[in-house]
């Protein structure tokens, strides 16, 4: 299908912050009572006064049939406020959005599952939901549950699946939308990786088959691997719309630049953060030579994270990634080992030691994030950038620079003489 | 890599313009509603199942309940305070009033908690949101079919034959489903800003439940009060359910007129609201 797929000019979303937009009925009744007359001139007058915050603006974007576009930037940059507008969901407060086709979205896992409900009910409630037609719905609906594997729990209400039954026969469903522009946000964070797996293997297989998809993710990986245009938001503007390779490359340059401010000025925080406790810095250091992120592959290397508040039983999580904006580990101090310590006289300190730094050279970031009372608290991607140098292994050197893959395993080898 | 063909043929795909809008635009907008036709399906056939689901007596609730304000009702009202039910047996002239009482304030109670209950769909997928009271109010409408059944099962057990007005009973529902529709539509649309809604509900229930009358006839209020309390639609409804199904003396036609403009009105308020601050659930929820 040839022709525009979505056309924006001008758009942009607005939502006045403070007291008089989400306030409580008292105080609307007390005002209206108060002055009976003057209130919606008042409340006009106290709506320009109060904060405006612009989740998106000056938004103007063609995307044709057929293309595959990534969404990137910070927490907060307009990617979710954009997609829900093209998706109907929330109104545009000026400009406007021309959508030529069926839209369909890609939700996260059980979005509109109901628990009493069957698998067999659920398929076509969440069909329904996800905009499928009925008749669409009953013609594959063998299908469906053949891909999901559950034809025996059929008339089994969904709350005695286990979560992996859940998420196979949600997934089978959401795959089987044919819509002909297709919106994804960031459900790949979810589920297994067998799951995130088939949801790449089915965007790829929508974007071969012509479709548009709009996708939002923190994974550059898959964006990279999957989208053929970026485009990068910040503080809900444009800031680049090309060729993805070069949205991405502006968009790490963008967190690499934001990582040398002080990170309490940064507004790009995870949003699920609760904010009992903020991070304040974090810095990785080469235990023998003391310079901070700059370390050597192979030797002794501490991750600090400084936090604003000590809570009772923080946890911290960091994530380093490489230069392509892959993830390469998963540090998690909840998944504990009897070598952990908490102590009162470190501070508002959290340190992560690693005995051996396996990473191949290159420039890699740590994503932070911190728990206390189990809730998030804070959140940062890119909270800090290191390059390692060449090192040794158990003795053995390291490949130069540009080599396959991130990482070098201890090893050893055994060779017929 | 190749294109692959459509699967099926389709129409050219229409091109929709999403801009800011006033005033109203969305749920009195006929084809939207038809548009999602299926969705609408899907809802209302899930609060029908949920609704019983998992519980011993299934859809027997739909009378036990009615039933069981009947009898504690007759006891109190009937045979202590004496009141009077129009010559009718005290037991049928309550449960004939009870039927669509029930009704109405299980959809008053669940319809205000539909949006905020369905939170998740709201803030993630587009469609128009008055199939969410409109769902509720379905399902409803089979426990009304039941527990109608049951009273004329009632009613033919007591040796009366319902009289020639029981052809009135479908317009009677209609005011009563109006009625229901435009004040839950009311209230789940305020219960998106203001959480305030969940506890004034069972409050207004309460009061509805008093000033209609169910547990005395409205024979009871003088002239023009009596007249004048049809703009509660429920009075009309009440007395039109005794009248059609039990053959009351006279006909309360001027009760079921004023109810029924009443209702018009509270439908037509009710559903504009909704209209009015339909585009900002999504935000606020």
């Amino acid at each position: 299908m040839a022709g525009v797929a979505i056309e924006t000019d001008g758009l942009g979303k607005s939502y006045v912050l403070g007291l008089h937009q989400m306030g409580n009925l008292r105080e609307t009744v007390t005002e209206a009572a108060r002055h009976p007359l003057r209130t919606f001139a008042r409340r006009r007058r106290l709506a320009k006064e109060a904060d405006v915050l612009w989740a998106l603006r000056d938004i103007s974007i063609s995307v044709e049939h057929g293309d595959v576009l990534g969404l990137i930037g910070h927490n907060g940059a307009g990617k979710s406020t954009l997609l829900k507008i093209i998706s109907r969901i929330t109104e545009p407060s000026e400009g406007w959005a021309d959508v030529t086709g069926r839209v369909g979205s890609l939700l996260e896992v059980g979005t509109g599952f109901h628990p009493e409900l069957t698998g067999r009910e659920n398929v076509f409630l969440n069909g329904a939901i996800l905009g499928m037609r009925r008749g669409e719905i009953r013609r594959r609906f063998d299908e469906i549950v053949e891909f999901a594997e559950v034809e025996r729990f059929l008339d089994t209400p969904v709350k005695r699946y286990s979560s992996g039954m859940s998420v196979r026969l949600a997934f089978a469903v959401a795959a089987h939308l044919e819509p002909e522009i297709l919106l994804v946000d960031e459900v790949l964070a979810v589920g297994d990786a067998t799951f995130q797996r088939k949801s790449l293997d089915k965007m790829a297989q929508v974007a071969r088959e012509g479709r548009t998809v709009v996708f939002v993710s923190h994974n550059l990986g898959i964006i990279r691997a999957l989208c053929t245009r970026g485009i990068l938001l910040d503080r809900g503007q444009i800031v680049a719309d090309a060729p993805v390779e070069d949205a991405i490359d502006r968009y790490l340059e963008m967190l690499e630049r934001a990582a040398s401010e002080d990170l309490l000025d940064r507004a790009d925080r995870d949003p699920t953060g609760k904010g009992a406790t903020r991070i304040r810095h974090v810095a990785i250091r080469d235990a023998s030579s003391g310079q901070p992120d700059v370390v050597v592959g192979g030797r002794q290397a501490t991750v600090t994270v400084e936090v604003t508040e000590v809570l009772p039983e923080m946890q911290c999580r960091l994530l380093i990634v490489n230069s392509l904006g892959q993830p390469v580990t998963r540090l998690d101090s909840e998944v504990s080992s009897a070598g952990d310590r908490r102590d009162s006289g470190v501070g508002p300190t959290i340190e992560c030691q690693i005995d051996s730094l396996p990473l191949l050279p290159g420039r890699y970031r740590i994503d932070v994030r911190v728990k206390a009372r189990e809730r998030v608290q804070d959140g940062l991607l890119g909270a800090a950038y290191f390059d390692v140098q060449p090192g040794v292994v158990e003795g053995r050197p390291m490949p130069a620079h540009g080599s396959d893959g991130d990482v070098m395993l201890p090893h050893t080898w055994r060779l017929p003489a | 890599m190749f294109k692959q063909p459509m699967t099926e043929p389709r129409q050219a795909p229409e091109t929709i313009r999403l801009q800011a809008t006033r005033g109203f635009s969305r749920v009195l907008a006929p084809r939207e509603l038809w548009r999602y036709r299926d969705l609408a399906y899907q809802i209302a056939a899930r609060d029908i199942t949920v609704r019983y689901r998992q519980t011993a007596l299934g859809a027997a609730w739909a009378i036990l309940q009615p039933i069981g304000f009947m009898v504690v009702f007759s006891l109190l009202f009937g045979r202590l305070a004496g009141i009077s039910s129009d010559g009718l047996p005290y037991a049928l002239f309550s449960l004939a009033g009870l039927v669509p009482w029930t009704f109405f304030s299980t959809t008053l109670t669940l319809g205000a908690d539909s949006l905020v209950m369905n939170q998740e769909l709201v803030s993630k997928i587009y469609f128009p949101r008055i199939f969410l009271p409109v769902g509720v109010i379905a399902a409803g409408m089979v426990d009304l079919a039941i527990a109608t059944t049951i009273l004329f099962v009632v009613v033919l057990v007591y040796g009366i034959v319902p009289p020639l007005a029981v052809l009135t009973l479908p317009l009677l529902i209609l005011i009563l489903l109006a009625t229901a529709l435009g004040v839950t539509a009311f209230l789940a649309a305020v219960n998106v800003r203001y959480r305030d809604v969940r506890y004034v509900v069972p409050f207004t229930v309460q009061m509805w439940l008093f000033i209609t009358p169910i547990a005395y006839p409205s024979s009871l209020l003088d002239e023009p009060l009596r007249t004048l309390s049809a703009v509660n639609p429920l009075v009309g409804v009440v007395e039109g359910f005794r009248w059609a199904v039990l053959g009351s003396v006279d006909a309360p036609l001027g009760l079921i007129a004023i109810s029924g403009l009443s209702a018009v009105v509270i439908v037509i308020a009710g559903l504009a609201y909704f209209d009015r601050v339909e585009r900002s659930f999504a935000d606020l929820i």
